[in-house]
């Protein structure tokens, strides 16, 4: 497949995941500043810029101006509207290998932002959450398993490693509250599961551990470090029995161990820590797979592979 | 009015919609001299007994579905979605076989042309055209002269604009034997009408045009270098910003291809590859939407950052096919135009089936005296332009228009050409107040396979919306209109030749197998 339509899909992918895991994290915040009089605003929603990578900010940081750069304002990178456009961007320039029940689900998208601009912050959640549904639906139901799809499957299981990590670090800095966890635990859709799971036992530790090490829950660190994987080793055609030449698996496979054969209290103590760790993980990943499939920096070296 | 048409239309209620329409000046496709033609009843009679509301809100339903589907048109960097009408256009199949056999004419006429001009040259020795019209043109590109198409083809797509004049004459208006675009549309538009108009369509027998993709699929792989059995065809845009977009992630996803931007080709030791998540990939046939003075920087502009280096010398060498080729451009030319009539005589020893509109030719002295005499009443166009860009209607001009005008055919005569203003056929079109005359052209769209030249029944009609307007342009607000061309009653419709299933590995679609039985 063409190495830019491959990025367009990985593209795709990151960006579906992270309107969907933006207004998840928003709507989680928003919560804990209404149902809790006490929050700082100031140092909470502070804390969550810096948790989405805004380091600068010339204003005063209060749920308003967090709403307007991470979700209404087209004009600031990090917000749903402008990731929905960028979403588009990218399928539009991948359009002709996308489905058409999943390019006009993307385009309807793009096209109901400025309508959905005008929303109270709940609603604009919930239609964010609904869309990106549909989108995933529609291309899981659509897209044939090929490399495309593998692309378009890491690329969002490596921006929701990203994404459950930055929410992890704002629920756990949040902690003692009372009411940030099941919040958190909500807003991944996991709240109902996490109960049958834990048999009704809701302590802080046993939701971070649910969030970040288990299994079965699709949205947890391991499950999405662990499709991030699949979808690499299916990608590499090399087939290899022993060692690697991915780095982007060896980082991934190494983050994932890390996290998954640790004792839970040790990753619980430095959690802002290493959730940061683990975004850097992310993000030299996403360069490893850039140079290997994308920019193609090393051509050359795959000439001998060209019948010609 | 309604009168006439009640006499003429059988089943027919008053309908506002109708109000007002007629009597029209010039030819007017659904309503003749007698009332509403024979061709048009089952139309007219089906949009009479809707409410306006009812016709409205089905042309609603066809905008918002383009926009939902992105079928869209870039017009000064913005996306709108491309204006289709409600009304379609029919042509019955008798005026069809007409068009038909005139379009392959031309067709075949400027494939013999083009061959000779960039080879032989033996039309300018027997005098057929001076041979500076053909190397002053701005489209002649010495740079591909020699190169031979391994199947002799060199229009692999053309689109023939065509109109039909006061008497309801097809004449041809411009040859594109470029980059004709547009035929998307046709798609397009033809699924949609089956959607906001199925009782209408169900009530005619239309000539399909699904089988486009399929048709360009297999002229582009026998245009494929000599020794490639399985070649790899892809389909070259500018990107996403160019205003044809969409028309080719259309064609690259029908014919099931890749698209490739100039970006992902690199060419080495005379071959094109593209880059793939798997290295490079060898490339044989490229169907390029770009135009050429962008298409390599190493031939023509330095600057063009649209293109892949090295690709005319791969041509060259043989070992790709670019389609349309390089230079086609000489047989678009507008003064080129006014000799087609003697190349169809001189190569093909016909008589033109299709007319031109009469043209006279700035650059001959004789002729540029008498279009300055008559510039208020001609229409002027620049030979090289195309989209209705530089075009000036005598009429409608102001002074100091026809006065700067004139100092431009002064200075540069060979740049024009001047013709009668032609008052365009008219079809029931949806506007503001109803269901009234616009005028429309005609782009029928033609491949060559090197065996023969298929023309797609229909093409894509544009209709100028604005009152009188007779520039019918996407790019100048038209709209368009689906156009169905009749089949015959004993006419099968899928009457379609399977591509050979042994040369279909790229298009991936499963091949059935007939079991034994069968």
């Amino acid at each position: 497949m063409l190495s830019r339509i491959a990025e367009s899909l990985f593209w795709i992918g990151r960006y579906l995941e992270r309107a969907d895991d933006t207004a998840r994290l928003l709507d989680v915040q928003m919560q804990v500043l209404v149902e809790d009089p006490a929050t700082d605003e100031l140092s909470s929603c502070r804390q969550l810029f810096a948790v989405m990578g805004i380091e600068e900010y010339a204003g005063v940081p209060n749920r308003w101006t967090m709403l307007d750069l991470l979700a209404y304002d087209a004009t600031s990178p990090s917000s749903i509207a402008a990731v929905i456009g960028s979403m588009r961007e990218a399928a539009r320039s991948a359009r002709e290998v996308l489905s058409t029940d999943v390019w006009s689900a993307i385009n309807t998208t793009w096209q109901g932002v400025p309508a959905v601009t005008s929303m109270r912050p709940v609603e604009m959640f919930n239609w964010v959450r609904r869309r990106t549904a549909m989108i995933a639906g529609t291309a899981d139901d659509s897209m044939p398993r090929d490399q495309g799809w593998y692309f378009y499957v890491l690329g969002r299981s490596i921006e929701r490693t990203d994404m459950t990590a930055r929410l992890l670090s704002t629920a756990a800095s949040a902690g003692g509250t009372g009411i940030a966890w099941p919040n958190t635990l909500r807003a991944c859709g996991g709240y109902e599961s996490f109960l049958r799971t834990y048999r009704g036992i809701e302590t802080d530790s046993a939701a971070a551990e649910y969030l970040l090490l288990d299994r079965w829950f699709p949205r947890s660190l391991v499950s999405s470090l662990t499709e991030a994987e699949r979808a690499l080793q299916r990608l590499d055609i090399t087939g290899r029995r022993a060692g690697f030449r991915d780095e982007a698996l060896r980082l991934l496979g190494r983050a994932r161990t890390e996290i998954e054969y640790r004792p839970l209290g040790e990753i619980l103590e430095t959690m802002p820590f290493e959730m940061e760790r683990l975004q850097r993980v992310c993000a030299a990943a996403n360069d490893a797979i850039t140079s290997r499939y994308f920019a193609q920096e090393d051509w050359h070296t795959w000439r001998g592979r060209v019948s010609l | 009015m309604l009168d006439t048409f009640r006499a003429y239309g059988g089943t027919v209620t008053d309908s506002p919609l109708f109000d007002g329409y007629g009597p029209v000046a010039g030819h007017d496709e659904m309503y003749g001299p007698s009332g509403v033609r024979g061709l048009y009843r089952t139309l007219y009679a089906a949009f009479a007994t809707m409410s306006p509301e009812e016709v409205r809100q089905r042309a609603d339903g066809l905008a918002s579905s383009y926009l939902e589907q992105g079928i869209t048109f870039g017009v000064a960097g913005e996306e709108r979605p491309f204006p289709l009408d409600i009304v379609p256009r029919i042509i019955e199949a008798e005026a069809w076989d007409h068009v038909e056999a005139g379009v392959k004419q031309r067709v075949k006429a400027l494939e013999a042309f083009l061959a000779d001009a960039y080879g032989a040259g033996e039309l300018f020795r027997d005098g057929v055209v001076p041979r500076e019209t053909v190397v002053t043109s701005h489209h002649y590109h010495r740079v591909v002269a020699g190169i031979e198409p391994s199947n002799g083809v060199r229009i692999h797509v053309a689109g023939i604009d065509l109109i039909r004049d006061g008497e309801g004459e097809f004449r041809v208006l411009e040859d594109n034997a470029r980059v004709p675009s547009g035929v998307s549309y046709v798609m397009t538009n033809r699924r949609a009408m089956s959607g906001g108009l199925p009782e209408v369509f169900a009530d005619h027998r239309i000539r399909p045009v699904a089988q486009y993709p399929h048709r360009l699929l297999r002229s582009l792989r026998a245009a494929a270098p000599a020794g490639v059995a399985d070649p790899t065809v892809v389909v070259l845009t500018p990107g996403v910003y160019n205003s044809a977009y969409f028309e080719h992630t259309l064609l690259a996803r029908t014919m099931g291809v890749e698209l490739v931007e100039g970006r992902d080709l690199v060419c080495h030791g005379g071959r094109v590859m593209m880059r793939t998540t798997e290295g490079l990939a060898p490339v044989h046939v490229i169907y390029r939407r770009i135009d050429d003075e962008f298409l390599d920087p190493l031939a023509f502009r330095a600057d063009s950052v649209l293109g892949v280096p090295g690709l005319i010398n791969a041509a060259r060498a043989g070992n790709v096919t670019i389609a349309n080729a390089v230079g086609n451009g000489v047989a678009d030319d507008k003064l080129l135009y006014t000799y087609v009539p003697d190349l169809i005589r001189y190569y093909l020893g016909e008589e033109p089936i299709l007319r031109n509109v009469d043209t006279w030719r700035c650059g001959d002295p004789d002729q540029l005296e008498e279009v300055l005499d008559r510039l208020d009443e001609l229409v002027l166009k620049p030979v090289d332009g195309s989209g209705g860009k530089g075009i000036v209607i005598g009429p409608s001009a102001s002074r100091e228009e026809l006065d700067d005008l004139r100092r431009r055919l002064v200075a540069a005569p060979r740049d024009w050409i001047a013709q009668p203003v032609i008052s365009l056929s008219t079809v029931p079109t949806l506007v503001e107040g109803g269901i009234r005359p616009r005028h429309v052209d005609l782009r029928p769209f033609a491949v060559n396979d090197g065996e023969d030249v298929w023309v797609l029944p229909g093409g894509l009609t544009r209709v100028a919306l604005p009152e009188g307007e007779l520039i019918v342009n996407s790019s100048r607000g038209g709209g368009s209109k689906d156009t169905w061309v009749l089949a015959r009653p004993t006419e099968p419709l899928d009457a379609e030749p399977e591509l050979d299933p042994m040369t279909t590995t790229q298009t991936m679609a499963p091949v059935s197998v007939p079991s034994e039985e069968a």
